[in-house]
């Protein structure tokens, strides 16, 4: 048994449909119409302690939903889940004292006071002992940079610096799972990094495990071997994600600086034109490997210099999900 | 136990930020008290009949209200609580290892406590030295007062069962407004807040005595200023501790079965 099991987990929100205008206001007053949106629907995976997932999905594919479920807050439908050998919605108490949930949209710390204070109010909550509680706390404050932060009222931070006071917050109980929707929404790269390389550091020595949701492809990149893709609350793919990579990158982008003329001809260049140093060629990995091409050019003239690169993982997400209609 | 404290402290360091609030709620008692007053005595003194508390009693009645009003009205709502339903926030407050009932009534009795403690001290000192007939009276007795703490403390934590209530039915329809305003303007006048409850007609009097909410401030000001005997004072503290525990034991029903089909709104 896996240490997060999730088995055919379903979930329908009722929503209220009204059009648009006074007349339609009106009419609603008296009868409304639901409609059944099913924000997730059977959907299984099972994760291994240690583990990073990446969970992602178009908006409104139902992640923010599969994160609730998993950290006990809302209860579906129908299905099983078995987290560390507790039903998250069951043993709810119990069971959150286990975990750390972020929730990039919505802020935990208190308004009007520095965070410092909301700590010390999780410090009585998760009940930690005061030692492990100082070690901690300290560790976290280093990490994250946050000795400048901590003692000003939290509504006189910037997003940046609140969101590194959300994380601590989140951990200073030192869960073993630790969910994040949306960790990085709205940062500055430096912050992005900072929470990055934090992640992996926690991860790497306590073997929290983590499942994160971003719409910023360089999260999951940076972080996540293993991805999960929903959409319209199915899951589509599950695996590598140097596998999805491979499925989709098949174009490569070289550039080559030289100064002979180059005259080639394959089925795997798709494209090539002529620079002011030399050539950028857009070659189809299916036909024609990197060192296949390199050995063609190398016969034909000499490189200076050679630059290769990847197609950006944003694409491969678009023509993911345009590949499954989501 | 110890993080309901630490919630109640942190309501209150919370609280401090807001030092103008705190000014301008004193003005307002001054205000109220004042042009309250002012009316008992122009009815007193065009001589009405069977009145049933003298006017010292009333004055006094009436700062008490003024000076706890914070601790003990109905329509102060705890925005802080509406918020986290109404925006989602209350995903975070269901991540955390402690019964979601009582978190809030800490919240709640915390802010009270918060707003009253900054307040109640300038209203009762000055007033106790205005001359009459705006003069705040002592206690009717030294056990009348001890009774009075009591049962303001109960009052206290009536108050609060009854408020926490409210949020707790807007996770189902996600507004306070409408059905909670009624409840709650209703219950601030049968508490009586607005007019002490031994003018009420005699029919609403009867009313009232079955409902949890002139249990709230009325006992209390009334034992203080003597109105109301020590024996009847213990049977109403009675009433009180049985309205607890009745609001809190079905508060957390509600809550258990409210939280099950709880929606976080704004994804």
């Amino acid at each position: 048994m896996s240490f997060i099991e999730v088995k055919q987990i379903s979930k329908t929100f009722r929503v209220n449909k009204k059009k648009s205008g006074l007349k339609e206001s009106i009419k609603s007053f008296f009868k409304r119409d639901f409609i059944d949106v099913k924000a997730v629907e059977d959907i299984s995976f099972s994760i291994e302690e240690g583990e990073i997932v990446g969970y992602i999905g178009p908006n409104g594919a139902g992640k923010s939903t599969t994160i609730k479920i998993l950290s006990g807050i809302l209860i579906p439908d129908s299905g099983e889940c078995v987290i560390d050998q507790m039903t998250p919605w069951k043993n709810r108490v119990k069971y959150v004292k286990k975990i750390g949930v972020v929730f990039g949209q919505r802020s935990q710390l208190w308004w009007d006071i520095p965070a410092e204070d909301t700590f010390d109010l999780l410090k009585d909550i998760y009940e930690i002992p005061e030692e492990e509680y100082q070690t901690t706390k300290e560790d976290l404050i280093y990490r994250l940079n946050l000795q400048d932060i901590i003692n000003i009222p939290v509504r006189q931070l910037s997003l940046g610096q609140r969101m590194r006071c959300e994380i601590a917050a989140s951990l200073l109980h030192n869960p073993k799972i630790l969910f994040l929707d949306e960790p990085t929404i709205g940062l500055d790269a430096v912050s992005k990094q900072v929470v990055r390389d934090f992640i992996k550091k926690i991860n790497k020595e306590k073997k929290t495990t983590v499942i994160l949701t971003s719409h910023d492809m360089a999260d999951i990149t940076s972080l996540a071997k293993r991805i999960i893709l929903i959409g319209k609350g199915h899951v589509l793919y599950d695996g590598s994600l140097k596998k999805l990579q491979n499925m989709y990158e098949t174009e490569k982008y070289v550039s080559i600086k030289t100064k002979d003329k180059l005259s080639i001809r394959n089925k795997g260049i798709k494209e090539k034109t002529k620079t002011k140093e030399g050539y950028d060629l857009i070659i189809d990995t299916r036909y024609i490997t990197i060192s296949e091409l390199l050995n063609i050019v190398s016969k034909k003239i000499t490189i200076d210099d050679i630059e290769i690169d990847h197609e950006n993982i944003d694409n491969i997400i678009v023509k993911l999900y345009e590949d499954y209609k989501i | 136990m110890r993080a309901y404290i630490t919630y109640f402290k942190l309501k209150f360091i919370s609280s401090l930020q807001y030092r103008m609030a705190a000014w301008a709620g004193i003005a307002t008692q001054f205000f109220f008290g004042f042009v309250y007053i002012m009316v008992y005595v122009a009815f007193y003194e065009s001589g009405g009949n069977h009145l049933p508390m003298e006017l010292p009693q009333v004055v006094t009645y009436l700062w008490l209200n003024q000076a706890f009003l914070a601790l003990v009205n109905q329509f102060t709502k705890d925005q802080e609580l509406y918020k986290l339903i109404k925006e989602g926030g209350i995903s975070y407050e269901l991540a955390r290892p402690k019964n979601l009932y009582f978190m809030w009534y800490f919240k709640v009795i915390g802010q009270r406590l918060a707003n009253v403690t900054l307040r109640f001290l300038p209203l009762i000192l000055v007033t106790s030295l205005l001359p009459k007939p705006f003069h705040l009276g002592a206690p009717a007795s030294f056990l009348h007062f001890l009774f009075f703490l009591l049962s303001l403390g109960l009052g206290t934590l009536l108050v609060t069962a009854l408020t926490v209530f409210y949020p707790i039915i807007t996770l189902l329809t996600m507004n306070e407004k409408g059905t909670v305003t009624l409840i709650i303007t209703i219950g601030d006048i049968l508490s009586g807040i607005v007019v002490p409850i031994p003018f009420f007609p005699r029919f609403l009097q009867i009313i009232s005595s079955f409902l949890p909410f002139q249990y709230i401030s009325d006992l209390p000001f009334r034992l203080y200023v003597g109105d109301i005997s020590l024996q009847y004072g213990v049977f109403g503290m009675c009433i009180q501790f049985i309205w607890i525990i009745l609001f809190i034991l079905l508060g957390n029903i509600l809550m258990k079965i409210n939280i099950k089909r709880v929606v976080v709104q704004g994804g």
